[in-house]
């Protein structure tokens, strides 16, 4: 087992240094800089300074030290396991002073072999380090959390403002989240150490604010106050687990929290009253009529759902119309074809296009009068991918199937036909809720589906013939000729 | 803000705080659009809390608490004598995008009661979502709460806008549900929750977009006699059946103007903290809803112990147990060891031997580990099998509940 406790051992990489007795000082800027420490860091490696020798020093008290000097600038890129290369940003806005130094010393030793040295989380610096990480996420959190805006506003538009005392050196790194989320308003965040300023365009920083740079109210607060009294449940009052979370050093900042002192105040009284007042007996009238027509809002008729489905948005946008069923309510035969093409989505009717003009003639040739029968889809909506000024028509995905099924099975419903005629796999998975191959189910079938029970009849699309080569078309179509003729047979059957 | 405005949002914000949930988590990563406002975390954000220890995520809010349904445990139903208001859908939308920029909140959850019918009802849900999505381009959290008895269709359009929906179970037995929830249908609610389920599946499979955070729901404890064992095995089977992502636990609460079928004592809120602890150990602990029981007394959880360490009590044969040698499942049934310590102590002990010293900064429970894990330089001796182990290690009397 290696010892992973003392980092002065590590002999080899400090041959370099001779017998010199050498100690570095490093001077950093103030806060969190991050490029003074990388360069440092160049340096040092470079030179092969070991931890115990830099001394480091960060904003106004970096007081200059005897026999030290500043490590000669290098450019050589210092090589760092992802882990740790994630690391470094994380802790170096912390305020702790000695982060430098920690941290370079966890550098040295990765360096020295223990590549993996953060995987071990026990190890006393490894676990000094992920705490400062915790810390400064937890500030990053905070701050996101707890920062509130004012709004001011500014030359014909507005401006929103807010002032922050965040723990550590954090406002570079909390400020991009501001930027992802607001995006298209322009603000500004003021604290103590710095400030960020967003014009909808670019992310600025600048000098320190002061808490009287932001307005002293914002026309929305009382309304947010209002809220925030209002959501507190009294009966549940909890102060330790409010203050762990909401520690009161954001208090100042936070204009609800104005209302925590009556609220705490109140709450038991509160309490008291809501468990001793005697039940009371309703003032209003039991309102039947209204409970009697609430339990009656299913659509009535076919039209009233039609227009349910016409009301609706495509699942997948870009269709001009739904369109909707065509043909007698009642009649002995429904077809049901996948979704609506390109002509059907132009005029707003089923089986239009080339494909249904063939499914018309082939019905005209097996006996079957189409204004007999009901047309519908089982998706009521165009979905189709654009090339060109073509618009290509897409096969719906089963989800899509699914969301429009509740649509199809009321229309059979109020239809009430003697046989449902599927045309293609996308008609059987949306009457059946299975994947069935054609080929294999081609024929009668009885469909069972909810509350819905259907004789059936499974049979291609016909928009499948079209696309067969010229020299199987004819005889596909024959065999889709003779399966309607079956469908007429057993419409007629089932109707008489 | 006009005093109007802010009447309707305490009355409404008010008769919505009975609703646990407060999360705005799971959503994917977005961030705002050129033109738009808003962008969710993945993990969600408390922006406030309030004296309840609870957390201000979203806007909870109803869209009005007029109500037909008469639900006994509800502050709202029909039959209770609470001051009444109605939002119209700008006002829900105005108050969401300027709370919004002023960063009080991550987004909006929206409830309401069930006015004319639930196809109404859930249609005003559903524009509130579309108008914040479609003309303001938000793309903070929106949590829906979904209107069973609605339309089928009604509920799956919601389910394009909103980050998630819930259904709310509140009462987990058909019994409860008849005696206290008279418009309520247990069938209904499974029915639309097991709806919701498949379409999140099938968008998941197909990358569409449909109430990507999943969708939760809320159990009430406290209101009818069910124990804790049943409650915890309906929401393993929720968890699996339905693909949930949270079940919530509600201790019931005194309500202004309660019913007289409601018990007259407020559960303890300890009692739901178990509840979530059991939950936990069905969820990221490999409990089996067997093993959970197990930790109960005649069903319930004890107060002063948790239920794993509750387990850990009753099954002392299978400690101690060698942080350095034992399989993940049985780390983890370590009291006082969470999931994150587990793995970094399988981690870490890849390339070193861990001293109880470093299983100390590992984990912030290591009192209660003490007594059942074995380190490279310890043994618990025979603290495993002490008498009064329980009592060493039960917390003190709770501090939870004031009242």
């Amino acid at each position: 087992m290696r010892d992973t406790g003392a980092s002065g051992e590590l002999a080899p990489l400090t041959l370099s240094l001779s017998e010199r007795e050498v100690t570095r000082a490093v001077s950093l800027r103030p806060g969190a800089d991050l490029e003074g420490f990388r360069a440092a860091v160049r340096a040092l490696v470079a030179e092969g300074v070991p931890p115990e020798r830099v001394v480091w020093s960060a904003a106004a008290d970096s007081a200059c030290l005897f026999g030290a000097e500043a490590p000669a600038a290098s450019d050589a890129p210092v090589a760092l396991p992802r882990a740790a290369a994630a690391l470094v940003p994380m802790v170096v806005p912390h305020r702790d002073p000695e982060r430098y130094a920690l941290l370079y010393a966890l550098i040295w030793r990765i360096r020295a072999g223990e590549r993996d040295l953060l995987e071990i989380a026990s190890d006393p610096l490894v676990h000094r380090l992920n705490g400062m990480r915790k810390a400064i996420q937890r500030d990053l959190h905070k701050m996101h959390a707890f920062l509130r805006f004012r709004r001011v506003p500014e030359a014909g538009t507005e401006r929103f403002v807010a002032w922050f005392e965040p723990e550590h050196h954090i406002l570079e790194a909390a400020a991009p989240f501001f930027v992802d989320r607001f995006r298209s308003l322009a603000w500004t965040i003021l604290t103590p150490e710095g400030s960020a300023r967003w014009d909808g365009e670019a992310l600025r920083f600048g000098p320190p604010g002061r808490r009287e740079d932001v307005p002293p109210g914002d026309g929305f607060e009382a309304g947010w106050r209002d809220y925030y009294e209002s959501t507190f449940n009294p009966a549940r009052t909890n102060l330790r687990a409010m203050r762990a979370e909401m520690p009161k050093k954001y208090w100042h900042n936070m204009p609800e929290t104005a209302a925590i002192p009556a609220l705490i105040r109140q709450a038991s009284s509160r309490t008291a009253a809501m468990i001793e007042r005697e039940p009371q007996m309703p003032t209003k009238r039991q309102p039947a009529r209204a409970l009697a027509a609430m339990a009656d809002q299913d659509p009535a008729s076919l039209d009233a759902l039609n227009g349910i489905i016409r009301r609706s948005e495509p699942l997948v946008p870009g269709a001009t119309q739904a369109v909707l069923g065509e043909g007698p309510v009642g009649a002995a035969i429904a077809f049901v074809g996948e979704q609506p093409g390109d002509q059907e989505d132009r005029q707003g009717r089923p089986f239009v296009g080339p494909a249904g003009q063939l499914l018309s003639r082939a019905m005209a040739e097996a006996g079957i009068d189409r204004s007999a029968c009901y047309l519908t889809n089982a998706v009521k909506h165009f979905k189709f991918e654009e090339r060109g000024k073509r618009r290509i028509h897409q096969k719906p995905t089963a989800g899509e199937v699914s969301h429009y099924r509740w649509w199809l099975d009321r229309e059979l419903d109020f239809v009430a036909p003697k046989l449902v005629v599927a045309l293609g796999a996308t008609a059987v998975l949306a009457l059946t809720g299975k994947a069935i191959p054609i080929t294999r189910a081609r024929g009668p079938f009885r469909f069972e589906r909810l509350d819905n029970r259907f004789q059936g009849f499974i049979t291609v699309h016909p928009s499948y013939l079209l696309r067969l080569p010229d020299e199987a078309k004819q005889e596909a179509y024959e065999t889709f000729v003779g399966d309607l003729r079956r469908v007429e047979a057993l419409g007629r059957e089932l109707a008489g | 803000m006009d005093e109007t405005l802010a009447k309707k949002l305490r009355i409404l914000a008010d008769a919505a705080k009975y609703d646990a949930s407060c999360a705005s988590s799971g959503a994917p990563k977005r961030v705002a659009g050129k033109d738009g406002l808003g962008s969710t975390t993945g993990a969600g954000i408390c922006h406030a809390y309030t004296p309840d220890g609870r957390c201000i995520s979203l806007l909870k809010i109803l869209l009005t608490n007029y109500c037909l349904f008469d639900c006994a445990y509800c502050v709202n139903r029909r039959s209770s004598n609470v001051r009444r208001a109605k939002f119209t859908v700008d006002e829900v939308v105005t108050l969401t995008v300027e709370f919004y920029k002023r960063n009080y909140i991550e987004g909006l959850f929206l409830s309401s009661g069930i006015i004319k019918s639930p196809d109404h009802t859930m249609e005003l849900l559903t524009r509130v979502a579309k108008t914040l999505r479609r003309e303001h381009g938000f793309r903070g959290y929106i949590h829906l709460k979904s209107i069973p008895e609605a339309s089928p269709w009604l509920i799956e359009e919601a389910g394009l806008y909103a980050d998630r929906l819930s259904i709310n179970l509140e009462l987990p037995t058909e019994a409860s549900l008849e005696r206290l929830a008279p418009e309520k249908d247990g069938a209904s609610i499974q029915g639309a929750m097991e709806q919701i389920g498949s379409r999140i599946a099938e968008a998941k499979a197909e990358r569409r977009r449909f109430s990507p955070a999943g969708q939760s729901t809320q159990v009430i404890v406290g209101a009818d006699a069910t124990s804790d064992e049943a409650l915890i095995r309906k929401s393993a089977h929720l968890y699996g059946t339905f693909g949930l992502k949270r079940v919530y636990y509600s201790a019931f609460s005194p309500i202004p103007d309660g019913s007289t079928i409601l018990p007259l004592k407020a559960p303890p809120l300890q009692r739901e903290h178990r509840l979530y602890q059991a939950d936990w150990l069905i969820r990221y602990y490999e409990f089996s809803p067997d093993d959970v029981a197990d930790a109960t007394e005649d069903g319930m959880f004890a107060l002063d112990v948790d239920p794993k360490l509750a387990w850990a009590l009753k099954n002392r044969h299978r400690f101690p147990v060698d942080v350095n040698r034992a399989d993940r499942e049985m780390l983890l049934r370590v009291p006082g060891l969470g999931a994150r310590a587990v793995d970094k102590i399988l981690k870490a002990r890849r390339h070193t031997s861990l001293r109880l010293d470093d299983v100390a900064r590992l984990t912030s429970g290591l009192k209660r580990a003490r007594p059942f894990l074995i380190a490279a330089d310890y043994r618990p001796t025979a603290l495993t099998d002490r008498l009064d182990l329980r009592a060493r290690l039960a917390e003190p009397a709770a501090q939870l509940s004031l009242f």
